[in-house]
């Protein structure tokens, strides 16, 4: 109640800001100035307008992710996999706002989850939340991390892509939405959550290392252990449709991961821009890193590598981006093009099992490195606010990075297994055989993505 | 009359054509086709995935003329089309019963070219 006055209170003096327009406003502004809006006072218009591009630029991820997820799928389900990412983009967002955000940063539960009272957006309102973007409306944080909070479950369709009913698929979206990031969410960077910096045990995670990519890269093996394999599979799989929307996507992923990291300092300081150079220095190592491998083990330079090892650069710097500085950000990148590389290559062909995107293997993986390599490579001198890494003789660091890591992992796997043998059991999750060899463009959808005739 | 068709290497293409031309042979349909013989295809890899490439990308030629015009039909493809290499493909040489022109209404060997 007092924090919808609040917001009530906020809009006047937001509307000041155009105030010439209207005289009337602007007296109505100065009227609350004085008195109990001293929040509102904080607001700063180049924060403000950073964080909003930030939401934006992360939107653009998906429909990237999108592209560069449905270039690399057949023909015959092109559809179903931008389908499914445009779907996550809608449902996740409706969630949100309803309760995910609430359960995310929402009044802490014994630093477990947020609870329910900013249900359907109740008392966030236009003016700063005391903790989180403190110099922006708490709505624009809000959308910012509504963003978040669409592409992570986004992620994991790369694990089961061509072979997953829709509508369980839509189901199992909103339980894992629910029940394994808004919670996950909470613990790192919900106020007083577990594992953060919040008042938690200090697990340093930039823009989502821990909630976004090793929650969903975990997901993504669950969901390829209970899905089991595509029919053909390995022998009979058909190479990546369209490369050329695969690099479409990627360069959005790319272009888009600036407002992913950058946005994370929620302020248009130099702690984003540290965190904008360090992106794209670790992006850059990483592409050239996995193109260099496959120039040794394959004798050429591929295209799908070059762009892979790029979002396994993305993907790893993301936790470290604002603790690191150059040189460690092209460690970092270096690193996660190799492991990345290694994992993908060797390690899924001898585990046999069927990621078919390499949902886990990129993200997961990179997911997994980024966060302890924030434990080696972080430096107050960069963020003051966060800490330094072994090799700034800061061990502790380290270990706390291993521990929530193992954590997220533990958890992910875990509860994601079992929604996804849950919505299995009572949905049925994976596409028939027919249906499967059909295309889910068509049994999914009855929609095709390219014609045969003009 | 005879049909011939003739599957070929795709980056033959324009050579086959151009010679074709030259000995004023121009009716031609070309389609872009996959097929396999001995020729191994090329691997492709996709994040060292290696594909075998079982089918291979060709170009298939169907090409009516009149009987003195086969054997420089089958010259011209051969000359242009020759690597040297497996894979080069074939030319077949079937009969034809009839054509018929659709906007004349013409059949025979004067509805040909």
């Amino acid at each position: 109640m007092r924090g919808r006055l609040k917001t009530l209170l906020a809009i006047p003096a937001l509307l000041g800001g155009i105030g010439s327009l209207t005289g009337v406003a602007e007296e109505a502004a100065q009227a609350v100035a004085a008195a109990p809006a001293a929040a509102a006072a904080t607001l700063n218009s180049g924060d403000t307008a950073w964080l909003l591009a930030s939401a934006a630029l992360v939107m653009l991820m998906t429909p990237g992710l999108a592209f560069f997820y449905g270039g690399l799928v057949r023909r015959k389900n092109v559809l179903s996999v931008l389908m499914q990412c445009f779907m996550v983009l809608c449902l996740v967002s409706i969630q949100w706002v309803l309760v995910g955000y609430s359960l995310s940063f929402g009044p802490d539960i014994k630093g477990i989850v947020g609870d329910l009272s900013w249900f359907g957006l109740n008392g966030v309102g236009l003016e700063p939340h005391a903790v989180y973007a403190t110099t922006a409306p708490h709505q624009a944080f809000m959308a910012f991390q509504m963003m978040f909070a669409v592409i992570t479950p986004a992620l994991i369709i790369g694990a089961f892509a061509e072979r997953v009913r829709f509508v369980p698929f839509c189901v199992f979206t909103l339980l894992w939405t629910t029940i394994v990031y808004d919670p996950m969410a909470h613990w790192v960077w919900g106020d007083k959550g577990f594992l953060g910096t919040f008042g938690g045990m200090g697990a340093l995670d930039f823009a989502g290392g821990t909630v976004v990519h090793i929650n969903a890269g975990m997901a993504a093996l669950a969901a390829a252990l209970v899905l089991g394999k595509r029919v053909g599979f390995p022998e009979k799989m058909s190479p990546p449709h369209s490369l050329p929307f695969a690099v479409l996507g990627a360069g959005l992923l790319w272009f888009g991961w600036f407002g992913f990291n950058a946005g994370s300092a929620c302020a248009a300081n130099g702690l984003a821009t540290s965190a904008f150079v360090v992106t794209h220095i670790a992006t850059a190592a990483a592409g050239l890193a996995w193109a260099f491998m496959d120039w040794v083990f394959n004798g050429r330079a591929t295209v799908l590598g070059i762009i892979t090892g790029a979002v396994a650069g993305l993907v790893a710097i993301t936790p470290a981006s604002g603790f690191v500085n150059v040189l460690g950000a092209l460690a970092i990148g270096l690193g996660a093009g190799a492991i990345c590389y290694i994992s993908v290559t060797f390690v899924k062909t001898k585990l046999g099992y069927d990621d078919t995107l390499d949902a886990f293997g990129v993200h997961g993986v990179g997911g997994i490195f980024g966060a302890l390599a924030t434990g080696l490579f972080a430096t107050k001198a960069v963020n003051a606010g966060g800490a330094d890494g072994l090799f700034y003789g800061n061990p502790a660091q380290f270990w706390i990075q291993i521990k929530a890591v193992i954590i997220a992992m533990v958890y992910s796997f875990v509860v994601s297994y079992l929604l996804f043998k849950l919505v299995d059991l009572v949905m049925g999750l994976r596409a028939g055989n027919d249906e499967e060899r059909i295309g889910l463009d068509l049994t999914e959808h009855r929609e095709a993505g390219y014609t045969m005739l003009d | 009359m005879k049909y011939i068709i003739a599957i070929i290497q795709p980056d033959r293409l324009d050579g086959v054509l151009e010679k074709l031309e030259e000995k004023e042979i121009h009716l031609v349909t070309v389609t872009s086709v996959l097929g396999r013989g001995r020729q191994k295809g090329v691997a492709t890899v996709y994040r060292s995935h290696k594909e075998a490439g079982s089918l291979l990308k060709k170009m298939k030629l169907e090409i009516a003329v009149n009987d003195a015009f086969v054997e420089s039909t089958v010259d011209a493809i051969i000359e242009c089309g020759r690597t040297g290499q497996i894979g080069d493909g074939k030319i077949f040489v079937l009969d034809l019963e009839e054509c018929i022109r659709i906007r004349t209404g013409e059949r025979g060997g004067v509805a040909i070219g």
